[in-house]
């Protein structure tokens, strides 16, 4: 059974490379693009990864990331942030938030696949 | 012969009888028994120096001259008495407060201590007094020559009478006069002797009174027959003579230097004046109770040309009682000396005061205090300028060939020291009488008598030429000195007291308002003018102990409890003493004096310790450097608090300036970061596609131009962003110029909608426009104006969320140009709407590519074109309204 990653992201381009990528890689994939809705489908959805956006409608990455390192059933799950505000205050924010990897925009795609299979790796 | 040596001896003897009695005086006022000697009869008695030979000998010469008019130079003094006794009650208690020692210390006191004026008023003083002992001399040489008829022949030896007279005189005051040096300038000695004189010549005048009342005409309806049967009953009172000469007589009774000694400086106690207020009055009236008799019994009894001056010896020499003559001459002989001891101990100390210390402690005194050598300076000073004054008088007697008549030379004494009534009066009463004003009124009015009548007084052609009497000076008619501005046929005595006082009262009133008064000049002036709410009555100190106590307790205020104590405590043990308060030695006044310097000043040190051992009232000097010191401290202190307010609102501005640079720098990380952002989200997807495009295999070409495709439009993204930026720059930055043109509204919204609908969503948004009401010229940069539409229609197209999106466009021109944008979606919430016009603000969660520049721009563009654009709620959809100004709309065309 294939690894399942969760893509929270609001730009439409963005969704599609990064899904392009991962599929291609033989990752189920699922997005989605709301702040406020995030959590609750990622109880539903259970991703062995997340890949998040920081700047989201509705709720930040930083909140969506502090509230299901609280839920136990999502305390574990590795993360991947993306920012495209590449200031080193977002990367310790992240940190402290509880993030697994860091990557700021634009990524090169190897190095985002790189990461995303030590992630999901690691977490099997 | 006989009868002029026994006159001599009766003098001497007399002499030597007042000499003992001053003696007397002094003894028992060092003895501290002067209550007796300060009694309110002696002060009342002592006044009586007004009455002078003038009055003894010349009130019955005026009364057979000119009638009653003898009697207003009895009212004047009498109205200052009883009217005016409040003028005196000032005059004493400033005199008192001020420790004054003369009319010229008073007027310089007054006005700032000035010298000049102290100079000015004495030497008024001196030439206004020289006629009056001239007179006095005059009396006692003629009073010699009734008793030694025949012996005196020539006018050469009359004149050696007078030079021995002024001689024994001049001695008479240095010895009486000069005998000490009296701190307070008080004469115990000379008051009472002043007193018994007043007495004896009171007797005199009673005696021969009542020996022609009784003896000579029958009693007292005898003599009013007498007086009914003369000519004296005849004459006609001149209104405006009299009231000039009371008001004269008046004024100089409160301006005489020998009256404001004995009334002012001699006085020790006010309530003395209520007692004078009425007796002197009352002397006054027995004075002149029997001149008319006297003058009708003279006119009669003696033959036709006798000299009514006179009259007093001559009618009981006459008759054979050469007693009464005797008496009578002791009167006159009183009169006059008490009149010249008096004077001359005034002027003196007004000349040696005033002219000879100021110039001796100038050139040869040096660096010279208070020790013994300055006081015999002093006294040396008094003694000579004693003789020089009567030497004067004896000189103005020569001059004026001592013919006039004994009243005409008193006026003429009178107005001119009357000179000072404005000063004096204006000084007590006018806080805003100043210096100046003085100097002018004194100068104006002291000229105009000198011209008018005292020079004239001596006769025409001694010092005045006679062309000038009758020509005027250099043939100026109307600057005759008898006849002033061409007033003529006026009494000359009146023209002149009337010119000179007008001018001077003028001058010093025109003077005073003109000029500012100096600092000292209006302390002084309150200190006058307010005597009775400044001074209080003197206080003396008694008991060492209580004054070692009360320094005790001041030190305690200033130096602290502790260092007080200590201080005190070392020198009592110093003094070997046991307890805390030691004698108030010099020594140690003069340590506490320097310890108490240091906190408070040195002049308010030395007034405090003055204040409480000497018991002295605080002098001006004192009160005015403990006044600079206390300017000095506040002015430090002012100055403090300046900078500490100036530091204050220097770190206000700081903390101002660094909140606000904090605010910048937190806001350009935000912008800072929001651009990252805005350029970094496009790029990902170039770089992702790209990489994409080159490094997977097997693309199909549908993806392959689908993502070549997303590559393009992300790129033409960054590039309007950066358009925008750098347009929002420009705007910002005021570096924007406006190209102005004229054109319809209905064109710019045209082209507009034009460029929106390029659009790829362009279909489906529908317009309504109203084609009429826009058909407004207007003359503004269009192209920026169309920027704003554009923008304005393309949100529409990107953000509304009607089904079938409508967009309305109207204009309505009032006072301004208003165009409202109104869609019909769900329009924008209340809390969005006030951030919309903000940099990077998007509202819409619904992607549309923008970066939220928009809005800024648009607010920009119309802030630059003089009008705004804001939201317009309440609207249904999202609306909103682009105000133009009236004057950028032209006339329809």
């Amino acid at each position: 059974m294939s690894k399942r990653v969760m893509l929270i992201e609001d730009e439409p381009n963005i969704i599609e490379a990064i899904s392009f990528i991962l599929s291609r890689e033989g990752l189920a994939v699922e997005t989605h693009s709301d702040g406020t809705t995030a959590n609750e489908k990622l109880r539903a959805c259970r991703p062995d990864l997340l890949i998040l956006d920081v700047m989201l409608p509705g709720k930040s990455g930083y909140d969506i990331l502090r509230e299901l390192r609280e839920d136990t059933a999502t305390a574990e799950l590795p993360v991947l942030m993306l920012t495209a505000r590449g200031q080193s205050r977002d990367r310790e924010m992240a940190e402290r938030a509880g993030v697994s990897a860091f990557m700021t925009k634009p990524f090169s795609n190897a190095e985002m696949l790189e990461t995303v299979r030590a992630l999901v790796a690691g977490g099997a | 012969m006989t009868m002029l040596n026994t006159l001599v001896a009766v003098c001497s003897a007399y002499a030597l009888f007042l000499f003992a009695v001053a003696f007397g005086a002094e003894r028992a006022a060092l003895r501290g028994q002067a209550t007796w000697l300060r009694s309110p009869m002696v002060y009342t008695l002592s006044l009586s120096i007004y009455c002078t030979a003038w009055t003894f000998y010349g009130a019955v010469g005026s009364a057979v001259r000119t009638g009653f008019e003898y009697l207003t130079i009895y009212l004047g003094p009498s109205l200052v008495l009883m009217g005016w006794w409040w003028i005196l009650r000032k005059l004493v208690r400033i005199g008192r407060s001020q420790r004054i020692t003369s009319v010229a210390d008073l007027i310089s006191s007054r006005y700032g201590k000035s010298n000049l004026l102290a100079v000015g008023v004495t030497i008024l003083a001196v030439v206004g007094t020289t006629p009056y002992i001239a007179l006095q001399l005059q009396s006692v040489t003629l009073s010699f020559e009734v008793f030694g008829v025949g012996d005196i022949a020539t006018g050469e030896e009359k004149g050696h009478t007078a030079l021995w007279v002024a001689a024994g005189l001049a001695l008479f005051t240095v010895i009486f006069g000069t005998r000490n040096l009296d701190a307070n300038e008080r004469h115990n000695g000379v008051v009472m002797a002043i007193a018994v004189e007043a007495v004896v010549k009171l007797a005199a005048l009673l005696a021969v009174g009542i020996f022609v009342v009784w003896g000579l005409s029958g009693g007292i309806s005898g003599a009013l027959e007498k007086i009914d049967g003369s000519p004296l009953g005849q004459w006609q009172i001149d209104g405006g003579r009299w009231a000039g000469l009371m008001m004269l007589s008046a004024a100089a009774f409160l301006c005489l230097p020998r009256i404001f000694q004995v009334l002012v400086v001699e006085n020790d106690n006010e309530t003395h004046l209520r007692t004078a207020s009425w007796a002197f009055p009352l002397y006054l009236g027995l004075m002149s109770l029997f001149v008319v008799p006297i003058a009708v019994v003279g006119l009669e009894m003696l033959p036709e040309g006798s000299n009514p001056d006179l009259f007093v010896l001559t009618v009981p020499l006459s008759q054979g009682h050469d007693g009464l003559a005797v008496l009578s001459f002791l009167g006159g002989f009183s009169s006059a000396t008490s009149m010249v001891i008096v004077a001359a101990i005034a002027l003196s100390t007004m000349v040696s005061n005033h002219v000879v210390m100021p110039l001796w402690l100038r050139f040869a005194g040096g660096g010279a205090k208070v020790s013994g050598d300055v006081r015999h300076v002093v006294l040396l000073a008094r003694r000579l300028s004693i003789i020089g004054v009567v030497m004067l008088g004896y000189l103005y007697y020569r001059l004026s060939g001592g013919g006039a008549a004994l009243a005409s030379i008193g006026l003429v004494s009178f107005a001119g020291v009357a000179q000072v009534l404005p000063a004096m009066l204006g000084g007590i009463f006018w806080r805003g009488a100043s210096r100046l004003g003085a100097l002018t009124g004194l100068t104006l009015g002291f000229g105009c008598w000198g011209y008018t009548l005292f020079l004239p007084s001596f006769g025409a052609g001694v010092f005045l030429p006679e062309s000038w009497v009758t020509g005027g000076p250099f043939g100026i008619f109307w600057l005759r000195p008898q006849a002033l501005f061409g007033i003529e046929g006026m009494d000359p005595l009146l023209h002149a007291v009337f010119w000179s006082l007008v001018l001077n009262t003028g001058g010093f009133v025109l003077a005073s308002l003109a000029s500012f008064p100096a600092p000292l000049e209006r302390l002084q002036g309150a200190q006058f003018v307010n005597v009775f709410e400044h001074s209080t009555g003197p206080r003396s100190w008694t008991g060492k102990v209580a004054q070692a106590e009360d320094l005790m307790v001041m030190a305690q205020r200033i130096l602290g409890a502790r260092d007080a104590q200590l201080l005190f405590e070392r020198e009592a043990q110093r003094q070997g003493k046991h307890g805390m308060l030691p004698e108030p030695t010099p020594d140690f006044l003069e340590t506490l004096e320097r310890e108490l310097a240091g906190s408070v000043g040195a002049a308010t040190a030395h007034a405090m310790v003055g204040q409480i051992v000497g018991g002295m009232s605080v002098s001006v000097e004192d009160l005015m450097a403990v006044a600079d010191e206390t300017a000095q401290m506040m002015e430090y202190s002012a100055r403090l608090e300046a900078q500490s307010q100036e530091l204050a609102r220097t770190a206000a501005q700081l903390r101002e300036a660094n909140t606000k640079l904090t605010r910048l720098s937190v806001q350009k990380d935000a912008f800072l970061s929001q651009i990252s952002h805005e350029l970094r989200t496009p790029m990902t997807s170039i770089r992702a596609f790209s990489e994409i495009l080159r490094d997977s295999t097997g693309l199909s070409p549908a993806e392959q131009s689908k993502y070549a495709s997303i590559i393009h439009d992300e790129a033409i993204r960054l590039t309007r962003l950066l358009d925008d930026l750098l347009d929002l720059s420009v705007l910002e930055n005021g570096q924007v110029s406006l190209n102005l043109r004229e054109g319809l509204l209905s064109d710019v919204l045209d082209r507009a909608v034009a460029a929106a609908a390029a659009d790829e969503h362009g279909a489906r948004l529908r317009i309504a426009r109203d084609a009429v009401a826009e058909q407004v010229w207007l003359n503004t940069d269009l192209d920026r104006l169309s920027q704003v539409f554009i923008n304005l229609v393309a949100n529409t197209r990107k953000y509304c969320d009607a089904a079938m999106p409508e967009l309305e466009i109207r204009v309505c021109a009032s006072d301004r140009l208003t165009i409202d944008f109104v869609d019909n979606g769900s329009g924008i919430s209340p809390e969005a709407q006030d951030v919309i016009f903000e940099k990077f603000s998007r509202v819409s969660d619904q992607k549309a590519g923008g970066a939220g520049l928009g809005l800024a721009i648009c607010r920009q563009i119309m802030r630059r074109l003089g009008g705004d654009i804001s939201y317009l709620p309440g609207q249904g959809g999202a609306a909103f309204r682009v105000v133009l100004p009236a004057d950028i709309a032209v006339a329809a065309q």
